[in-house]
C-alpha cells in the first residue's frame, strides 16, 4: 500500500512537471506548415509541348520532344540562420506527359522564413543500390536500368533532323559512379524572396525547368555528334549543362 | 488448410523431439525454419542481412513459386529455374550460354546461384548491384525472359491465388514490383551452401576428414589460386582477365559496365563452391571439365593488355605453374566443395 501511494505521488509530480513543459512548448515549438512546389517545363521562353512542338537550339538545330521525365529529390530548405529542413523520403518523378506529377506538396515543414532551396537532379547514390523501391522510385516507372542497375535521372527522347542515323534523340542521363557520376545538386536562387512557412498558409515555389539548357552551357551539344547517350561520359556533359541553370525559381507565392 | 496444419503440427512435433535433447523449452522451437537464414560459423557477415527482408515462411514460399513460374517470361515457358537448376547448384547443365525465350541464346554461361547474400554485385560484369533488383536483368533481357515488369504485374494481379498470397504477406494491394522483387529475394537469399565436406573440415565437424591428396590440394589452392579464389567463399569478388582470349570483341566484360579500357576482358571471379557440379566453365562456358580449366591455367593462357598481373611470370609465358600431380590434388580438393545437402534441400525445389 505504501508503495502504491508513493507511485501515485510520483505520477502526480510527473503529470505536473509534464504539463508545465507542454505549456512552454506551445510557445517555443514552431508550428508546421506546407509548401507547394510547382514546376513548369519550358523550352527557352515557350512551354514544352510533347510531339508537336518544334524547337531550335542556340546553334540553330531543330528538335522535337516525345518524352521528358526526371527525378527531383532530396529537397532541402534553409533559413538565414543556417537551420535546415530536409523533406523525408524526398523522391519526385516529374513527367511532362502527366500534369499531376508537376506539382507536389511538402508537408510538416517547420514554420519559419526560408531563404534557400536545394535539391538533387537525379537520385542519390544510396538509393541506386538499395534494393526494391516503391512509389516514385519503383523500377516499373521505366526510369531504372536493369543491365547496369541504377536510376535514369533524366529521360529526354525526341527527334532532330540533325541527329545521325534514324534522327532520334535519346538522352538517358544517369550513373552514380566516378568518373561518370551524373547526380547534380542545385540551389537555384530565390531572387531575394523568402519562403514563409506558417501554420495557416500554403506558400508555393514555382520552378521553371528549361529543356534547352540541357544542350547549352559549359558543354554545347551538337546533335550531329551526340544524339544518343545512356550514361557514361557524354551523359556527364549533359548533367553539367543541367546543373549550370536548367532550373530556376520563377517566383514564390506567399499565399 | 487442414493438411497444411497437420504438416505443421507434425513438423513442430518433430522439431520438439529433436530439440528436446538440448533445450529445456522445446515449445519455442520454430515449426519450420526458412533455409539459409543462419550465418555459417566459417562465413563472413553477409552483405544482404536478413533484417533487410525478414524471412518468413509465407514470403519464402511465395518467392519459391515465383522463381519456378514461367509466366515471368514473355512467352510463358522460361522461369528463373529454367536456367538455374537445383541439382547442379542452380547453374544450367549442358548449356554453354543462357537459353531464353524463342530458343534464343545469350552470350554468357548461367552461373551457379549460391551464397548470394554475401554478394554486393551480380552477373559476370557486376552490372546488377542488389540481390533484390538483380532479377530485373534476366527478366527484361530480350534473349532471356524478355518480359516487362508492367506485364508481369498485370499477370500476377490477374491471378486470384497470387493476389491472396501477396496480400497475406504484404498486406496491401495491388501486387507491385517491390513486393515481387522482395518475395523473389526471400527465396534466392535462402541459397546458402555451407554443408560441403570442406565446410565440415573447416568447422572441425564430424565427417570433415580430408584425405592426404585433398589436403595437399587445399594447400595448393590457397598458395596458387587463393589470391582470387579467396576466403571461405572462394572468391574475392573482383573482376579479372584470366587469359582466355587475345581480344574481347564479343564480350568486353567489366568494361561493358565501367566503360574503362583497363576493364576490357575482365569478368567476375566465380566462387569455387559446388564447382564439380557446374560445368561448363568460364563466362562463355567454353570448358567442359575441371581438367580443361586447370590445363588452361597451367599452359593455355593468352596474352593481352589487361591480363591479370597474378598470371605474369618472369621470363616465361603467363599462367600458373602446375605439375600433373598438383592438378590431380587440386581436382581432388575441388570435389570436397560439393554440398549435397544444398542441392537436395526439398525446400528449395520446385513445389510439386
Amino acid at each position: 500500500m505504501k508503495f502504491r501511494l508513493f507511485t501515485l505521488a510520483c505520477l502526480s509530480f510527473l503529470t505536473v512537471a509534464f504539463s508545465a513543459c507542454t505549456d512552454d512548448a506551445d510557445v517555443t515549438t514552431p508550428a508546421a506548415g506546407t509548401l507547394d512546389v510547382e514546376v513548369d517545363h519550358l523550352v527557352g521562353n515557350v512551354p514544352l509541348v510533347l510531339n508537336t512542338g518544334t524547337y531550335t537550339t542556340s546553334s540553330g538545330q531543330q528538335f522535337t520532344v516525345s518524352t521528358f521525365n526526371y527525378y527531383l529529390s532530396n529537397i532541402k530548405l534553409r533559413k538565414a540562420d543556417g537551420t535546415e529542413y530536409a523533406e523525408p523520403e524526398s523522391y519526385h518523378l516529374l513527367k511532362q506527359s502527366d500534369a499531376v506529377t508537376k506539382s507536389f506538396t511538402l508537408t510538416n515543414v517547420p514554420a519559419g522564413d526560408y531563404t534557400a532551396l536545394t535539391f538533387t537532379i537525379g537520385v542519390d547514390s544510396a538509393r541506386n543500390v538499395s534494393g526494391a523501391q516503391t512509389g516514385a522510385l519503383d523500377p516499373a516507372n521505366g526510369m531504372f536500368w536493369t543491365w547496369n542497375s541504377g536510376y535514369i535521372y533524366t529521360k529526354l527522347e525526341g527527334s532532330s533532323p540533325q541527329a545521325g542515323g534514324n534522327k532520334q534523340l535519346l538522352f538517358h542521363i544517369g550513373g552514380f559512379k566516378k568518373p561518370n557520376n551524373t547526380i547534380r545538386i542545385v540551389s537555384p536562387s530565390l531572387n531575394g524572396a523568402t519562403i514563409q512557412i506558417r501554420k495557416d498558409r500554403t506558400p508555393a515555389v514555382h520552378l521553371a525547368a528549361d529543356v534547352l539548357k540541357m544542350f547549352t552551357g559549359p558543354n554545347p551539344i551538337d546533335f550531329s555528334t551526340l544524339s544518343n547517350t545512356m550514361g557514361g561520359s557524354n551523359s556527364v556533359k549533359v548533367a553539367d549543362n543541367q546543373a549550370a541553370g536548367m532550373f530556376r525559381v520563377d517566383h514564390v507565392h506567399a499565399n | 488448410m487442414f493438411r497444411n496444419l497437420t504438416v505443421r503440427l507434425a513438423l513442430a512435433g518433430l522439431a520438439g523431439l529433436l530439440a528436446g535433447g538440448c533445450t529445456t523449452d522445446a515449445d519455442v522451437a520454430p515449426d519450420w525454419e526458412v533455409p539459409g537464414t543462419q550465418v555459417p560459423a566459417n562465413f563472413p557477415a553477409p552483405v544482404y542481412a536478413t533484417s533487410q527482408n525478414p524471412p518468413t515462411r509465407e514470403a519464402f514460399e511465395l518467392g519459391r513459386t515465383l522463381f519456378y513460374d514461367p509466366r515471368l517470361s514473355r512467352t510463358g515457358d522460361i522461369s528463373c529455374g529454367s536456367c538455374h537448376q537445383q541439382f547442379v547448384a542452380f547453374a544450367h547443365q549442358d548449356h554453354r550460354v543462357s537459353h531464353g525465350v524463342d530458343n534464343l541464346l545469350g552470350t554468357r554461361n548461367a552461373p551457379a546461384l549460391q551464397n548470394l547474400r554475401w554478394r554486393s554485385e551480380f552477373l559476370w560484369d557486376g552490372g546488377a548491384k542488389n540481390l533484390e533488383t538483380m532479377p530485373l536483368a534476366p527478366i527484361t533481357n530480350p534473349v532471356e525472359m524478355d518480359e516487362t515488369l508492367e506485364n508481369i504485374l498485370y499477370k500476377l494481379n490477374a491471378d486470384a491465388g497470387y493476389q491472396q498470397r501477396f496480400a497475406q504477406v504484404y498486406g496491401r494491394k495491388p501486387i507491385d514490383s517491390q513486393q515481387l522483387l522482395k518475395a523473389l529475394a526471400q527465396f534466392t537469399a535462402a541459397f546458402t551452401s555451407s554443408h560441403s565436406r570442406y565446410d565440415q573440415y573447416s568447422r572441425h565437424e564430424a565427417g570433415g576428414e580430408l584425405s592426404a591428396g585433398e589436403l595437399r590440394g587445399l594447400t595448393l589452392l590457397r598458395q596458387k589460386c587463393g589470391s582470387c579464389h579467396a576466403g571461405e567463399l572462394f572468391t574475392d569478388e573482383t573482376y579479372r582477365n584470366n587469359g582466355l582470349d587475345r581480344s574481347f570483341a564479343a564480350d568486353s566484360g567489366r568494361a561493358h559496365i565501367t566503360g574503362r579500357p583497363q576493364d576490357v576482358g575482365r569478368f567476375k571471379v566465380p566462387s569455387l563452391r559446388n564447382v564439380a557440379l557446374t560445368p561448363p566453365y568460364m563466362h562463355d562456358g567454353r570448358f567442359q571439365t575441371l581438367r580443361q580449366v586447370l590445363d588452361h591455367y597451367a599452359d593455355g593462357m593468352l596474352e593481352s593488355a589487361t591480363l591479370d598481373a597474378q598470371f605474369r611470370q618472369a621470363g616465361t609465358r603467363p599462367g600458373i605453374s602446375l605439375s600433373e600431380n598438383e592438378k590431380a590434388d587440386l581436382m581432388a580438393f575441388l570435389q570436397t566443395l560439393t554440398d549435397t545437402e544444398f542441392i537436395q534441400d526439398k525446400r528449395l525445389a520446385e513445389a510439386r
